[in-house]
């Protein structure tokens, strides 16, 4: 089963089961690093159909891990899309009314390009010969293929965490090309704290001896030890201690009592072990050190001269920011922060803080609220751009 | 946020002052029943500032713009003459300091609409000098110790602090315990003694 997944993943990375635009040495994308990517990919998932006035385009970011099966049964996994809880016929973002986007992340692995899609320079994988991405390169690299779809104004991007990155990077650097923008448990910057644990998870894959300085694909090999832990440690990030003694307590797993040993005794300790497992199969080590970074290189006030409002002069866009009360990673005063920017920019925004003991995760589940926030903001502005419902 | 029905006469009221097509802030717009009624009948860009977060959803979920935040440490984020009226309904009496709150609605708006309940009003002195009782009145439903009122002012003291803050009164409505408005031709003493609501429309 995981050698499957595992082969299903590296079958995606050049070759994916979704549709791919191809960018030639004619149309490169243009780096903060300071360098072009040049040819590049981008695969994607589309759901509905773009009306004839084009304005009923909704973007979806995905983040950190996620990918652009947004809304259909995933080809690594076989599992649900990740938010199709709120995406399709008749759902909240309704695919029979609205033409919805969702694209890989370049820098990602299921088939836009990424560390381990192949060099066409040198004909083996990237690995970290790949320029270093940020948040505005997988932005700039959305434009081009919203631009492909002939698509002048996006109706609505939205997204979580890094998803929400990107739209808040939609919103300051094509203003004109977002009508709404709904950024979900994110920050206009990683704190300090997130980096440090992006760090421990990138040490981690980099201590493992099969990552080979980045080139374990050409050895055949993959750092799974050292993915496995830094998606543990991240893993415990996205929950709360609420809801981890909620589900775990001190329970054991499968046993009446202590081994005195380092077996899984406790449950929490063997669906962290599960959840680190299968995230190797279907993700790139590698891919996972370039999105964690580019997470932390983020910084939208920095980008605008230390002033997060400058990032939002003069916006029409509407924007409504969500936040999560146990959300540890993006805790409510990130969103808050943004909304006081918004304000002194004199946009329009709505802000919803969620009580939930899920923490940062609850983007992903069915928080009946957030879904109701979610529906009254895109009805609003809907009627507003003079879609029929 | 549940509210007094005869709390909100002074809705229509504060609707009446302002034009088509505003830009309106509402500070304390609970539920946005008056957010509703302006975008409903006067087709206003309105915005809303809630400190209940209850409140806060309930709002986005209707399509409402409003966020969670503090009459008395939130306003500060707002750009000068951002909006064209910002209202401060009923909301006046609850804040820690009314002085700087007011201070911040005439650098926020051009205008500033504040309705307040007059703690002039004859019954609440009738109270007062008659029971020797803190006044608990159907549109004053709470006790002393748990209401969230915390600064009454009559009529008269709001004046005063206009005055103080350097603003001009456009318009000032009272309102008697019907919700009738009292007749312009009355002194300021009439409106502070059978006022039960007051309307005030400044600007500085």
């Amino acid at each position: 089963m995981a050698a499957q997944r595992a082969a299903r993943t590296k079958d995606e990375v050049d070759h994916p089961s979704s549709p791919v635009l191809q960018f030639g040495p004619d149309k490169p994308l243009k780096l903060d690093a300071g360098t072009l990517l040049s040819p590049f990919q981008i695969a994607y998932q589309t759901y509905g159909t773009l009306n004839d006035a084009r304005s009923n385009a909704i973007l979806v970011c995905h983040a950190l891990t996620g990918d652009q099966h947004v809304a259909n049964t995933n080809p690594v996994t076989g599992k649900p899309g990740w938010w199709e809880v709120l995406i399709g016929p008749g759902k909240i973002i309704d695919t029979n009314r609205f033409f919805v986007i969702c694209s890989n992340v370049v820098g990602g692995c299921l088939g836009s390009t990424g560390p381990a899609s192949t060099n066409p320079a040198t004909g083996k994988p990237y690995g970290l010969d790949l320029p270093i991405i940020t948040i505005r390169d997988m932005v700039r690299a959305q434009a081009m293929l919203i631009d492909h779809f002939g698509i002048e104004k996006l109706f609505c991007v939205l997204g979580g965490s890094m998803g929400g990155m990107q739209v808040l990077e939609w919103a300051a650097s094509y203003p004109e090309r977002v009508f709404c923008a709904l950024p979900i448990a994110t920050g206009a910057r990683h704190s300090s704290q997130n980096i440090a644990f992006h760090e421990v998870g990138r040490q981690a894959v980099m201590a493992d001896p099969d990552w080979h300085g980045g080139k374990y694909l050409d050895f055949g090999k993959r750092p799974e030890k050292g993915l496995a832990v830094a998606r543990m440690a991240a893993h415990i990030t996205y929950l709360s201690e609420a809801a981890l003694h909620r589900k775990f307590g001190r329970n054991l797993q499968d046993r009446e009592a202590l081994t005195f040993g380092f077996d899984a005794d406790f449950q929490i300790e063997s669906y962290l072990r599960h959840q680190g497992m299968t995230f190797v199969d279907r993700f790139d080590a590698n891919s996972y050190l370039y999105l964690t970074r580019a997470m932390d290189y983020f910084d939208l006030a920095a980008d605008h001269g230390g002033r997060l409002a400058d990032a939002f002069a003069g916006t029409k866009t509407r924007f409504c920011l969500v936040s999560f009360t146990s959300d540890w990673l993006f805790p409510t005063e990130e969103s808050r922060s943004i909304v006081h920017a918004l304000n002194a920019a004199g946009a329009s925004v709505s802000f919803v803080e969620i009580e939930t003991d899920r923490g940062h995760d609850a983007f992903l589940l069915d928080e009946p609220e957030l879904f109701a926030a979610i529906n009254g903001f895109i009805a609003s502005a809907a009627r507003a751009r003079g879609l029929s419902a | 946020m549940s509210v007094n029905r005869a709390q909100r006469v002074d809705l229509e009221v504060v609707t009446d002052l302002i034009p088509p097509n505003s830009r309106v802030l509402d500070v304390g717009s609970g539920d946005g029943v008056l957010l509703e009624l302006l975008q409903a009948t006067k087709q206003v860009d309105g915005r809303g500032l809630e400190l209940s977060q209850r409140g806060v959803n309930e709002c986005v979920a209707r399509g409402l713009s409003v966020i969670q935040g503090d009459a008395d440490t939130d306003l500060k984020f707002y750009a000068d003459k951002g909006f064209d009226f910002v209202v401060l309904s009923q909301t006046l009496q609850a804040t820690r300091n009314p002085k700087v709150v007011l201070d911040e609605l005439l650098r926020i708006g051009n205008r500033a609409i504040v309705s307040f309940p007059n703690f002039g009003h004859w019954r609440v002195r009738f109270s007062l000098l008659i029971k020797g009782r803190m006044p608990v009145t159907k549109d004053l439903p709470y006790s002393w110790y748990d209401t969230p009122n915390i600064h009454f002012c009559t009529i008269r003291d709001f004046v005063n602090l206009c005055e103080e803050l350097g603003a001009t009164v456009e318009k000032a409505t009272a309102l008697d315990a019907n919700g009738q408005k009292i007749g312009l031709s009355m002194p300021w003493w009439f409106w502070n003694f059978f006022g039960q609501q007051a309307v005030f429309l400044l600007r500085r």
